[in-house]
């Protein structure tokens, strides 16, 4: 355990460093800040398409018909088996008295005479049915197998390309932005680990002296660890302000100049987005910057 | 407390910098090493602050053998050995006080006992005055006093000086070999690296001639005649 005072003398040698180096340590801030800046927008614009994407996965449901034959009861048992499997959200059981007044409604407004010659004899007896919600929609083909293999089950209603295309984007998606947020971090973590190489050299005669009279491994690295750790803590709390400034206004831009967007999209507020992403930038920052200066020092200086 | 035996150090296949020395310091002794360019002068000062490792043979200081030093108690061992260069590897963005005061702050003493021990040192080495110079304002006399005020406020037992006065004037040169003698007096093993005859010869110490890495003269205090 150190000292308090070490702690303080080490904190402000790290501060002396990026001073000393002070150009190299303006472009790492500014590499990292472009990193993070980008890493910004690319979380920015995954999450509101997940957003989207969750938005439209809920509204895909697979309806279920039975046999003519069954009673009420014997759907229900059937409804009660498929309701225990982990690929249902939720459920709702359509009578065919509710499907007869749902499609009154829907066809027959404004004409209820029309529908009244069928008040005793409801077309739409063997239309009992299940609306099943999936909880991730690519799991809706090992659902479709499952309900397929139950007895009574006559006709299932479901749609693959919609299914697909969602799950199929959402995975894209992640792929892009994971392979070029590691790129970026990569880029960073070359850039703080070449500040802190020019900031040994920088620094060499004195970093001898501290040896010679007896100063700790930790004394001597440790300043340069502070130093790449600011440099990230700067250059990821800048970019931080910038995009949430920006956040709303892009938002509001494109609601205004692309209504169309309006009944299609719904953007994430600021404060959903910069709830996550804040933390994950603030650690992405301090963490590069930490592991860049401490492969540097692995490799550059010997103590 | 400084006892080579033995002690051989290779840099290069076949060529030592050092053959086979043995050399014994008693503690509080006042010890010249002479010897011209390349007669492993410097090995020596280096092997004893454990910067190089001897191909064969054991060092002991302090009671320490070195080869069994663990690598993480090297800062504690350095601790107990001043070094002053001929050189004298000052920082230059600081002032007097804070060239000082970093020996004492890189072993974490604390900000209270630095404020009492580093204007004392500078008293001791007549540098009190000019505590706020940078070194670029000082003689090449002067920043040597204050690379002395240096290796000495951690209070070392010994004091190891590569060429002191090798970029000094005369005058200036025989104000630090005064100094070194007081250190001396007061208690300090001191040794020291020089070319300089003359001082070798005022001086009456002990010298020991390396030529070639091997001892070939060890004198008693007093006895010395180049």
């Amino acid at each position: 355990m150190h000292k308090l005072s070490t702690y303080i003398y080490t904190l402000k040698q790290g501060i002396v460093n990026i001073g000393k180096n002070k150009m190299f340590s303006l472009a790492s801030v500014a590499t990292m800040a472009a990193c993070i800046f980008l890493f910004g927008i690319f979380y920015s614009i995954v999450s509101n398409f997940q957003s989207i994407v969750k938005d439209a996965e809920e509204k895909v449901a697979i309806t279920v018909f039975f046999d003519e034959e069954l009673t009420e009861d014997e759907i229900k048992e059937i409804g009660d088996r498929i309701s225990k499997r982990s690929e249902v959200k939720k459920m709702v059981y359509i009578s065919p008295e509710q499907a007869w007044e749902d499609y009154k409604e829907k066809y027959f407004e404004g004409n209820e005479a029309l529908s009244a010659g069928f008040e005793e004899d409801n077309p739409l007896a063997n239309s009992a049915n299940y609306q099943i919600y999936l909880s991730d929609v690519s799991k809706q083909a090992s659902l479709v197998k499952y309900i397929k293999q139950q007895d009574g089950v006559r006709q299932i209603n479901k749609s693959d390309v919609v299914a697909n295309t969602l799950s199929d984007f959402n995975k894209l998606l992640g792929y892009i932005s994971a392979a070029i947020i590691i790129i970026l971090l990569l880029v960073a973590v070359f850039l703080i680990s070449n500040t802190i190489m020019v900031g040994i050299n920088v620094r060499k005669d004195e970093i001898a002296i501290m040896k010679l009279i007896g100063a700790t491994d930790f004394l001597v690295k440790e300043p340069f660890i502070i130093e790449g750790v600011l440099i990230g803590l700067v250059g990821s709390a800048i970019p931080l302000g910038i995009l949430y400034l920006m956040y709303g206004r892009i938002i509001t831009y494109i609601m205004e100049h692309f209504i169309f967007l309006n009944n299609i999209m719904k953007f994430l507020p600021a404060n959903t987005i910069f709830k996550m992403l804040t933390p994950i930038s603030l650690i992405l920052g301090v963490g590069i910057g930490y592991v860049g200066s401490k492969i540097t020092l692995r490799k550059h200086l010997k103590v | 407390m400084i006892t080579l035996s033995h002690v051989s150090k290779y840099y290069t296949e076949g060529i030592p910098a050092l053959n086979d020395v043995n050399i014994e310091i008693e503690e509080g002794e006042f010890v010249f090493i002479v010897g011209n360019s390349g007669s492993g002068k410097s090995t020596f000062l280096k092997l004893l602050t454990k910067e190089l490792e001897p191909s064969q043979g054991v060092i002991t200081v302090n009671g320490i053998n070195l080869k069994k030093l663990r690598r993480r108690r090297i800062p504690m061992y350095r601790r107990n050995i001043g070094m002053v260069y001929q050189d004298f590897r000052l920082l230059k963005d600081r002032n007097v006080y804070e060239n000082v005061a970093f020996a004492q702050r890189v072993i974490e003493m604390s900000p209270r006992q630095i404020k009492k021990d580093v204007p004392l040192m500078l008293s001791t080495v007549g540098l009190a005055a000019k505590y706020k110079s940078k070194p670029k304002e000082l003689s090449g006399g002067e920043q040597q006093r204050v690379a002395i005020a240096r290796a000495l406020i951690n209070k070392p037992k010994i004091l190891l000086a590569d060429e002191p006065t090798g970029n000094l004037d005369p005058d200036n040169a025989w104000d630090i070999m005064s100094l070194l003698d007081s250190i001396n007096a007061r208690g300090t093993t001191v040794v020291v690296v020089t070319h300089n005859m003359e001082i070798v010869k005022a001086m009456r110490k002990r010298v020991i001639t390396l030529k070639k890495g091997v001892v070939i003269d060890d004198t008693k205090a007093g006895e010395w005649n180049a």
